[in-house]
């Protein structure tokens, strides 16, 4: 287990930022690194439990995953779909070119 | 330098010795579903762009997945089929990353707990020898949408409709040795999943397409740096590109190289791959479970009500066919390779000479359709119409020889055969009286030929043979033919 104080440093931070599109300022950096190191530091409170005979629990209603049948009952909705776009044509949506 | 001559499929020959090929394959199989894994829009294929798309395809908020039990049950077949442990409980994850055509950020797949474990199927290879290819897992997944980019000079455009069709990946262990062997494997899953119907197998609308994982070694080493070709999707471009991913491997490696572990396209008209645009990170997706979908759970007896009602599948089929018709264990693998073959054979075979009809099937009825570049379910011959030749030949109506022409006959007319051979009177003729009638006239018209025979020049039966075959057009039984010159030239 890493020191609770330095989970993440700043590369670890440009990494998680450049995997989520996020461009985040210089100068915002060295605070966010703090503030995940605090949040991080805060759960790690946790792994002061002993876990290792204790299943994941995936849920605390008790419920059980629901399934529905196999019936096409949506859909033809293109319109609705296309609103919120920026641009579209023809029923496409049409975005900056993304060709390797 | 390849004498390909002597080496073994798989099997390359570098300047410093032999170099062995190391396959693993992820196959992912489109479930036959009417509708999508977590919506209830349609996952059928060639619609208007967007047509088939809700709102949680469409990753609006507040959406949430419900998932679909056809095609929970679809994948629990498949592991069955694939003599594979079933997980009744799996887990849904996320895998994380960005494109245009996939509107959640994530792709819904499973990752750590899959609803299918290992397994294992037997593939049949081109030269009748059989080898084991170990399942390492199938799970279920979201496909992603599809992007056009050749609409606009700028742009691309996007359709969501195959975002979110359910789909099973089938990943291989690592244990096939040879392209060939790579082939025969999608080959078997592929009619395995055609025979289950769990999905229609069609690789060229996309139904079925296969990612190859190829490295090379020197027999006996350790495994080497893999290279990943995405989205084959046919069998023939799987062989072609494993090949030349070898060999390019083999090249580096001899020059004193090393492989990187990288994605790579396969380019049809070149025949050889090519390095996708490297991604950084492309590797880390950061899985999680999803907290939209709880863990899936289902009984056993589910599963064992499943397992009931799964058809019979090749295997057990092949060795039926073996045993029921007495065919070759090779000719039965060609035959259950696709559910309408052995429907067709056991139709037309039903109460006939198995091996016959096996033959006929396989040798020219599937090469004539060939040369007619037909497909199987184009074929104008019935399986009544061949089983009914078959029966023509068997007892003596008419000879092998007539029967092809009947047969080229019925491949343009569909006419029955029984038709054919009466309107062009093609029956064989077996009357001993009417063949000597023709044995009489060869002998008065080739006098100097019998002397030559009855003076010791056996090898001129055949002549004899071949003439009065000519003079009946055929029709003449070579057998009686063959008794009564016998008698007659004594």
């Amino acid at each position: 287990m890493p020191n609770k104080d330095t989970i993440v440093d700043v590369p670890t931070v440009n990494k998680i930022a450049r995997l989520s599109r996020l461009d985040i300022p210089e100068v915002n950096k060295e605070n966010l690194t703090n503030d995940l190191n605090n949040i991080l530091g805060f759960v790690a409170q946790l792994d002061e439990v002993d876990t290792s005979n204790v299943e994941p629990l995936a849920s605390v209603t008790g419920h059980k995953l629901p399934l529905r049948s196999d019936d096409v009952n949506d859909g033809n909705i293109e319109d609705l779909v296309l609103k919120n776009a920026p641009e579209s044509s023809s029923g496409f949506f049409v975005v900056p070119k993304v060709i390797e | 330098m390849n004498d390909t001559s002597t080496l073994k499929p798989g099997h390359i020959q570098g300047e410093t010795g032999i170099w062995e090929m190391v396959i693993g394959l992820e196959i992912h199989a489109q479930i036959s579903s009417k509708s999508k894994l977590f919506s209830g829009a349609s996952a059928s294929f060639g619609s208007e762009a967007n047509r088939n798309v809700s709102l949680v395809d469409a990753a609006m908020p507040g959406m949430l997945p419900v998932i679909n039990e056809f095609c929970v049950e679809q994948a629990v077949k498949t592991g069955l089929a694939l003599n594979a442990k079933i997980n009744n409980v799996s887990v849904f994850d996320r895998k994380n990353y960005f494109y245009a055509d996939l509107p959640q950020g994530y792709q819904i797949s499973q990752f750590t707990k899959p609803i299918v474990g290992e397994g294992e199927i037997i593939v049949d290879l081109d030269d009748g020898e059989q080898t084991t290819i170990g399942i390492e897992r199938l799970h279920l997944e979201q496909d992603a949408g599809k992007s056009l980019h050749d609409q606009h000079p700028t742009k691309s455009y996007i359709d969501l409709n195959r975002t979110g069709v359910a789909l099973m990946e089938i990943v291989s262990k690592p244990d096939i040795r040879s392209p060939q062997e790579a082939g025969a494997y999608v080959k078997k899953i592929r009619s395995i999943l055609r025979y289950i119907g769990a999905c229609d197998g069609n690789m060229e609308e996309g139904s079925l397409r296969a990612d190859c994982n190829v490295s090379v070694r020197k027999s006996g080493e350790e495994f080497g740096t893999r290279c990943e070709i995405k989205n084959l999707n046919s069998i023939r471009f799987i062989i072609q590109a494993i090949q030349s991913e070898a060999e390019r491997q083999v090249d580096i490696l001899e020059e004193g190289g090393t492989i990187d572990q990288e994605t790579r396209l396969f380019d049809t008209s070149t025949g050889e791959t090519r390095s996708m645009r490297s991604k950084e990170d492309a590797h880390d997706y950061r899985y999680f479970p999803d907290p939209d979908l709880l863990p899936l759970e289902f009984t056993e007896s589910w599963v064992q009500d499943i397992k009931e009602k799964l058809p019979e599948l090749p295997d057990s089929l092949k060795k039926r066919l073996v045993k029921d018709f007495g065919i070759t264990s090779y000719d039965a693998s060609i035959l259950v390779e696709e559910k309408d073959y052995v429907d067709f054979y056991q139709q037309a075979a039903n109460g006939r000479d198995g091996k016959l009809t096996a033959n006929w099937m396989i040798t020219e009825l599937f090469g004539a359709l060939k040369k007619d570049n037909l497909s199987f379910s184009e074929s104008p011959i019935t399986s009544e119409n061949l089983g009914e030749l078959i029966s023509l030949i068997s007892n003596g109506t008419i000879s092998g020889k007539i029967a092809k022409e009947v047969f080229s006959e019925m491949m343009k007319s569909k006419k029955s055969p029984s038709e054919i051979v009466k309107e062009k009177g093609l029956e064989q003729v077996s009357d001993d009286s009417e063949i000597l009638k023709l044995i009489d006239q060869v002998i008065s018209d080739n006098q100097d030929k019998v002397n030559e025979y009855l003076s010791g020049k056996d090898k001129l039966f055949g002549f004899f043979v071949g003439q009065v075959m000519k003079l009946s057009q055929g029709k003449a039984n070579p057998g009686v033919v063959n008794k009564l010159l016998k008698e007659k030239l004594k």
